[in-house]
């Protein structure tokens, strides 16, 4: 077996909350991703998702344990990260080719070459003809597929995705995941996609993790053997799809009715 | 984005919405003028009949004061060389104040430490009534040009630092962070990230840092100068010549009209990336 590109080990983190106390988002959670895998995260909303995702970015370090990407100590963002965040971060001030184009430029591409690969990439999320708009211009969904082509753009090795879809409406996100799956397939990336969405987990991983409620830690973890080319409209209907699907629902559903509770009753 | 409206709505909508929009244009600009014009004649008319011309002076003396500005120049040389000075010293002011209130803003704004070191300073300057320094500039840089762009970059620097400086604070995180991720260093978040989320908070400081650039420059030459419109006003006051005040805040609004209209403009252009909704509203 191939050594895991991203490893968390037991990591910890731990927030000031609002009311001054201290609040752990994420408990000794310990997981790891070998290169070219797809790894799905569902979990309760607020269980601390995104939190995983920040501590092996290097935009937070851990509280305790650590995160280790490509076997180092994550200190700043590691080479070859790309993350696409759950909140818009496009730059409404450039345009969709130059959004695009932020990437190679900040990397030290010439002008022309990076408004080269970003027109590559413009194209390649369906946004040609956009490519002179600016983002208050576009519909959620086309922001979403800019912000998709600002991160692929890199290249990256590891590719974190924080619910990346889950603004759209169904028949986009199905053909975004599709997109997806064509994209990613055969860049040998490693990948990180947090999703609330069990149907999209599956469809799109090999493995799924499911976390419990907050404070986040892994609950259990399920292979998906699905062959791949994978069509996610179609799978949806195979039944090992449904096998798969029936076993996590019963992990996962579990977390979700405790953080609903514990909402209810107010903590 | 007019030619999306043009390609999506039939011709004929078009045209009747740009009519509206004219005809309301029209409707605006009559009232204004008429609103000008029942301004001045009942000033005329009460200067004429009711109140004294010589302290209230009356809109057919200003004018014959400019007119005589305009044609044989006053008492300091031409009225344009004056225009000149006062502009020179304005715009001196204007962006060596607005330069040092972006750079200065920018940085505090990042860097929390800083900021807090420097918060008790700057509440203290800011605080002190600052026109009054005009008077101690003169006495540091004399007569000439230096102590009124010192009084202007005082009082611009101010007014553009905290925008810039609110600007600064309120980029956001997740733009930031973002940007980090794509491969930004230090010095690239600041360039393209935090300067031009800031841009619109020191744009908006801008229209009325240049009217403080003015009044800056116009206070300078009153407390004492060789020349520029303020000394106009200034020795008009001293021989009793209201029609010369009058005339002289005239000839200042008008330039501080221009100046307005030139930084709408950059305003305009600078931000064509914002939505539309956000510039056609009135402005005032
Ligand atoms: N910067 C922060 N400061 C303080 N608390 C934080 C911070 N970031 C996250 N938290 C807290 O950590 C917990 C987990 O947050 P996180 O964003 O990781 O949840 P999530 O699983 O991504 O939720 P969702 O599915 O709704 O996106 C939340 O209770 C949140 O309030
Ligand atoms: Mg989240």
């Amino acid at each position: 077996m191939t050594a895991p590109v991203i490893e968390l080990r037991s990591a910890t983190k731990r927030f000031r909350s609002g009311s001054g106390g201290v609040h752990t988002a994420v408990q000794s959670l310990s997981m790891t991703v070998r290169p070219g895998e797809f790894v799905a995260v569902v979990g309760p909303t607020g269980c601390g998702k995104s939190t995983t995702l920040s501590l092996v970015s290097g935009l937070e370090p851990p509280s305790e344990g650590q995160a280790l990407v490509r076997g180092e100590n994550v200190s700043g963002i590691p080479e070859g990260v790309g993350y696409m965040f759950q909140n818009d971060a496009v730059m409404p001030w450039r345009t969709v080719l130059d959004n695009v184009a932020a990437g190679p430029r900040f990397r030290g591409a010439s002008k022309a070459e990076a408004r080269k690969r970003a027109e590559i990439w413009v194209d390649k999320v369906g946004l040609g003809k956009f490519g002179g708009y600016y983002p208050h211009q576009l519909s959620g969904g086309m922001r979403k597929r800019v912000a998709l082509a600002q991160t692929l753009v890199n290249e990256p090795e590891i590719l974190l995705m924080d619910e990346p879809f889950s603004a759209l409406d169904v028949q986009t996100r199905a053909l975004m995941q599709d997109e997806l799956l064509r994209l990613w397939s055969g860049t040998g990336a490693a990948v990180i996609f947090v999703t609330h969405d069990l149907d999209e987990a599956i469809a799109l991983a090999d493995k799924v993790v499911v976390m419990t409620a907050s404070p986040a830690t892994v609950k259990a973890t399920f292979e998906v053997g699905l062959d791949r080319p994978r069509d996610v409209e179609e799978i949806r209907m195979t039944p090992e799809f449904q096998d798969v699907y029936r076993e996590i629902w019963q992990s996962l559903k579990e977390e979700v009715d405790k953080t609903r509770e514990r909402s209810s009753a107010g903590v | 984005m007019s030619e999306a409206i043009a390609v999506g709505t039939p011709k004929r909508e078009v045209s009747v919405a740009v009519s509206a929009v004219r005809k309301r244009r029209i409707k605006v600009w009559s009232i204004r003028a008429a609103l000008v014009v029942l301004w001045l004649a009942s000033w005329e008319i009460a200067a004429t009949y009711w109140i004294d011309p010589f302290y209230y002076s009356k809109p057919s003396q200003v004018w014959l004061k400019l007119v005589e500005w305009f044609t044989q120049g006053t008492s300091f040389g031409s009225i344009w060389a004056n225009m000149l000075v006062t502009m020179e010293e304005a715009v001196g002011g204007f962006l060596l104040g607005a330069l040092a209130g972006v750079v200065l803003g920018i940085l505090l704004g990042r860097s929390p430490l800083l900021a807090e070191i420097c918060a008790p300073f700057i509440k203290a300057v800011n605080a002190v009534p600052r026109i009054v320094l005009a008077s101690l500039f003169l006495i540091w840089f004399g007569l000439g040009l230096q102590s009124k762009v010192a009084t202007a970059f005082i009082l611009v620097f101010f007014a553009v630092f905290f925008n810039a400086f609110q600007g600064a604070r309120e980029v956001d995180r997740n733009l930031i962070n973002n940007a980090r991720i794509l491969g930004a260093s230090r010095v690239q978040v600041l360039t393209t990230i935090v300067v031009p989320s800031a841009t619109s908070w020191i744009l908006a400081s801008l229209h009325s840092a240049f009217g403080f650039a003015l009044i800056g420059a116009v206070v300078g030459e009153v407390v004492g100068a060789e020349q520029g419109l303020g000394l106009l006003i200034a020795r008009s006051q001293g021989n009793f010549d209201t029609p010369g005040i009058y005339a002289g805040m005239i000839v200042i609004t008008v330039l501080a009209l221009v100046a307005e209209a030139l930084l709408t403009a950059l305003e305009k252009r600078l931000l064509k990336w914002r939505p539309p909704a956000a510039h056609t509203e009135v402005q005032i």
